[in-house]
């Protein structure tokens, strides 16, 4: 908005207009694709992303806006909906409810993530991913980067003590 | 026993789909009461060897359940893809592979988006299905490949796009009627 204003303002045809437009168009690019990498995430998850919303300890915060949960909430009940009407309710009675939480895959929290230290954190506990293998401790430095699993880390992206890349 | 369901799963959209949709669910009311009947002759016929029968038809009927399920979804996700792909309003060719459910699925999963993308800072809120491709230049060559009319570009002038016309337009105006076929980014 701000930066509209700064356009109008100026020439037409001045080489400010240009620069500051093609900045508006990178900063709404980069803010479009954020925003929808977010909405894909909460339609491939669906089910999940609203359990944990319901479940969500009073002082905690939300990892979804007020207009996402909406969202979610309504692509639940489409999606829901449609089921019912179109198949479900014409099969046996017995089986007429499906529980999505256990159809719709959850999010893989093993899988590895890249983050970067921004607060010094001791022993934080790495378990083992095979049975062969032993639990231990490792010291993440400040400013360091590393490839781990994201369930061992996943507290400290929460409390901003490291950073996803 | 999948009915040719896995088929239709991979060739992507059939117009009878409701026909093999309507099979498997014949199918699940006959297994259906096939147990029932045997469930009551387990039980007061004292018929326990029935009961492996049993389990088995009701395993079948979980998996027909399953892909029923998994088919619809899969179909309903084509369907919000369209969503992103061509915009708010389907071609014709589209609408007619779709039943009048998976219509109305999209006509709520569209005013869900666009309720989302009203609320987006600001008045107008933010377009998100724009800009999909990082910014190159401000302005791009275009082609009019049908008659659409006139156009607006900024300042309230307008261009008129004929057939065969080009034009010098900002790139994210263009964006859309590029995604449906209108225009033709020329590339030099």
């Amino acid at each position: 908005e701000h930066m509209e204003e700064n356009l109008r303002r100026a020439r037409k045809g001045d080489l400010k207009v240009s620069i500051h437009r093609m900045e508006m168009e990178r900063i709404r690019y980069v803010l479009s694709s954020y925003l929808r990498c977010r909405l894909t995430k909460i339609e491939k998850f669906f089910p999940h992303v609203l359990e944990k919303e319901k479940t969500r300890r009073e002082g905690e915060s939300s990892s979804l806006s007020p207009e996402e949960f909406a969202f979610a909430k309504e692509y639940m009940a489409n999606t829901e909906t449609y089921l019912k009407n179109v198949a479900l309710k014409h099969m046996p009675p017995n089986l007429q409810k499906v529980d999505l939480l256990r159809s719709v895959p959850k999010p893989d929290l093993d899988s590895y993530v890249f983050l970067r230290v921004k607060e010094r954190q001791e022993n934080i506990l790495v378990e083992p991913e095979t049975d062969e293998q032993r639990d231990y401790v490792i010291d993440l430095e400040e400013g360091s980067q590393h490839l781990i699993r994201y369930k061992t880390i996943a507290p400290l992206v929460a409390s901003g003590a490291v950073q996803l890349i | 026993m999948g009915n040719g369901l896995e088929r239709r799963k991979n060739g992507g959209r059939e117009i009878d789909q409701e026909d093999g949709l309507r099979q498997v669910l014949e199918e699940m009311k006959a297994l259906y009461e096939q147990n029932q009947s045997d469930v009551n002759e387990a039980k007061s016929g004292g018929r326990g060897d029935l009961i492996p029968t049993i389990k088995f038809r009701h395993c079948s009927l979980l998996r027909n359940r399953r892909c029923t399920v998994a088919y619809l979804y899969d179909r309903l996700l084509r369907i919000r893809a369209l969503r992103w792909e061509y915009g708010s309003v389907l071609p014709n060719a589209l609408r007619f592979h779709m039943s009048a459910e998976e219509m109305e699925w999209f006509n709520h999963y569209k005013k869900s988006l666009a309720t989302y993308m009203r609320s987006l800072g600001g008045d107008e809120g933010l377009d998100i299905t724009q800009d999909m491709k990082p910014p190159k230049s401000l302005y791009i060559e275009v082609r009019c490949l049908k008659d659409y009319g006139e156009f607006e570009v900024d300042d309230g002038t307008s261009v008129l796009l004929k057939k065969n016309s080009q034009h010098f337009l900002p790139r994210w105006k263009c964006e859309q009627l590029i995604r449906q076929g209108i225009l033709e980014h020329v590339l030099s």
